[in-house]
């Protein structure tokens, strides 16, 4: 479960409103994925490249549940979300799809946007190649490692359905 | 150690002996609600590849935002969801018709003391306003609980909320909460269950309990709670529930708690949300007079009946002030009954408001949108940027009171003078 990319580094207390417009959410998920967080930087969803970092401050995803949010946070091709913490909504949401999500209190003083950043989301470390500095987020809940690594929780139901 | 609210209704919903706050705990909820996103759950189903369900009397579904449709797609959605729940013997499936599934299945006895609730809504934390736990989750989360019945649920720490009452005139549930969220702010109480107690709360209204606990999502809360009592009790029999189905679930005297509040009701007085958070909280005196093009009172926080009643209490034999477009937009088509019966809609349309049908409305910015530049007042829960139309128009959230005066005055404005008025007429 590691990720590697370019920091895309955003604030404090966005709202799932600001990852996903309420007019854009009946488009279809590709598309929906060319809009996010198009207010706070439209360069985000227009360069973004597969295994890139989403960095951001404190209560990240607040408000609505909005659960398409995080799906198309993923759909942009974003290998793992690091945020100070993330709302309670957000955080679950990002499990039950399958989106690797790290709450690491002092992320963002401890990136700039633009720099390469490699996750290892099994121990929480994220290093910091543009600066060549170590930090450690708070470590998952084993059991939602287990979601992250099914692929979330409609793949872990269904294997544990097969189990049965 | 005594147990909290929280505690105790998840350990009754795991089936275990007892529960402690930082636990992880799979729980069976006792209903599980699906709004717009259910067409996105029915999908998700068909990609696991059963059609078998946990139990159809859990599920409830609403077709509440975008209600009815505007487009195709949306249409062919909720014929999905219509299909779906005839085929599945769905009897707690409500039309685009019904109004916001929230205030619907309160109104329809579906919410019980006790229960744990969840739904694809974060404002599920309202149910709380009848002794439940509810709690929003993801779609996919709600597919997994249709088909094996329970969802992972981590114990929350609780917040005791104390509002000492009677409130100042002119000020509602609604200032209560906007006054709190300002003070400790909108992540001040992530993930925590919070429960309201105090005299204010006792006695008080189920329409009030609702506000109190709908807006208790903008604290970043998981569950809300009010302890159930007499007002309870008699609001469920109206709907034909009897204290044999359900438990009434109180907290413990030396219950845990991570933090207590004190709020003086006395004290408060009516209070705004400024754009663009809901946590820039003022109190009226420092916006007053803040120019509106549109006045909406909508939403689950604040669009039931009693709500509309004090709208129309303020604005009998008043007019909408010239350019101002007032929308009102009954939380339920209940709600709509009740005041096309008593005349509470002849007084709104008389004094020049225009109503829409029951259901989200404007809050999710289905209809009602705003221009650039443009400025609403709304009883909604919610401000954030490009949630109303154009990313550059303005909304301020305040109570249903607030909103009549502001309508007639085309400014914000103190509700007060206007109380003061029937003070002196009676």
């Amino acid at each position: 479960m590691k990720a590697r990319g370019r920091c895309w580094k955003f604030g404090d207390n966005i709202p799932t409103d600001q990852i996903v417009r309420a007019d854009r959410v009946l488009l279809s998920m590709q598309d929906m994925a060319k809009h996010v967080l198009e207010n706070l930087n439209p360069d985000f969803a227009r360069s973004v490249k597969p295994g890139d970092i989403l960095v951001a401050g404190k209560h990240f995803g607040q408000s609505s549940g909005r659960a398409v949010a995080p799906k198309a946070i993923q759909a942009t091709g974003v290998g793992a979300v690091v945020v100070e913490y993330a709302s309670r909504l957000f955080y679950r949401n990002c499990f039950e799809i399958g989106l690797p999500i790290l709450e690491c209190a002092g992320i963002t003083n401890f990136v700039h946007d633009g720099d390469i950043l490699s996750v290892d989301m099994t121990d929480g470390r994220i290093h910091n190649e543009t600066t060549q500095q170590t930090v450690y987020a708070n470590p998952v809940d084993p059991f939602l490692m287990d979601m992250l690594r099914a692929g979330g929780i409609i793949p872990m139901a269904a294997k544990l359905a097969g189990e049965d | 150690m005594g147990k909290t609210f929280a505690e105790k209704v998840m350990a009754k919903a795991a089936g275990i002996e007892q529960a402690t706050a930082g636990q992880v705990i799979n729980v069976y909820p006792d209903l599980i609600m699906s709004h717009a996103a259910s067409w996105r759950c029915i999908r998700t189903l068909e990609k696991m590849g059963t059609d078998e369900l946990y139990d159809v009397n859990r599920i409830a579904m609403v077709m509440d935002h975008n209600s009815p449709a505007r487009t195709a797609k949306t249409a062919a959605d909720q014929k999905l969801c219509r299909a779906f729940a005839k085929r599945k013997g769905i009897e707690k499936f409500y039309d685009v018709d019904a109004g916001i599934a929230h205030v619907v299945l309160m109104e329809d006895g579906h919410v019980r003391p006790g229960m744990v609730l969840i739904g694809t809504d974060s404002h599920s934390t309202i149910y709380g306003a009848l002794g439940a736990a509810g709690t929003g989750v993801g779609f996919s989360e709600v597919t997994a609980t249709w088909v094996s019945g329970y969802l992972w649920m981590k114990v929350p720490n609780s917040i005791k909320v104390v509002i000492n009452g009677p409130l100042s005139p002119g000020t509602t549930a609604k200032d209560v909460m906007l006054k709190l969220i300002g003070d400790v702010s909108a992540d001040g109480g992530t993930y925590c269950s919070i429960e309201f107690h105090g005299s204010y709360v006792q006695g008080l209204s189920v329409s009030e309990r609702m506000t109190l606990c709908n807006l208790a999502m903008e604290l970043g809360a998981k569950f809300a709670y009010v302890p159930p009592d007499e007002v309870t009790r008699a609001y469920l029999a109206e709907r034909g529930v009897q204290p044999h189905e359900y438990e009434e679930i109180y907290p413990d005297e030396d219950a845990v708690y991570s933090k207590v509040i004190t709020i003086d009701g006395a004290e408060l007085t009516p209070h705004i949300a400024c754009p663009h958070t809901v946590d820039h909280v003022l109190p009226i005196s420092a916006v007053a007079g803040q120019k509106v093009d549109q006045v909406f009172i909508g939403s689950c926080a604040n669009a039931k009946y009693d709500d509309l009643a004090q709208a129309a209490a303020i604005l009998k034999g008043h007019k909408v002030a010239p350019g101002v477009r007032l929308i009102v937009t009954p939380a339920s088509k209940h709600v709509l009954e009740r005041i096309v019966k008593d005349g509470i809609f002849s007084t709104l349309l008389e004094s020049g408001a225009m109503l829409t049908n029951p259901g989200c409305g404007a809050c999710a910015g289905d209809g009602g949108v705003m221009a650039d530049g443009e400025v609403t007042l709304s009883t909604a829960n919610r401000n954030f940027q490009g949630r109303m139309g154009s990313y550059h128009a303005q909304i301020y959230l305040g109570s249903p009171a607030v909103a009549a005066a502001t309508a007639i005055r085309g400014v914000i404005t103190d509700p007060s003078e206007f109380f003061a008025k029937e003070a002196s007429r009676t």
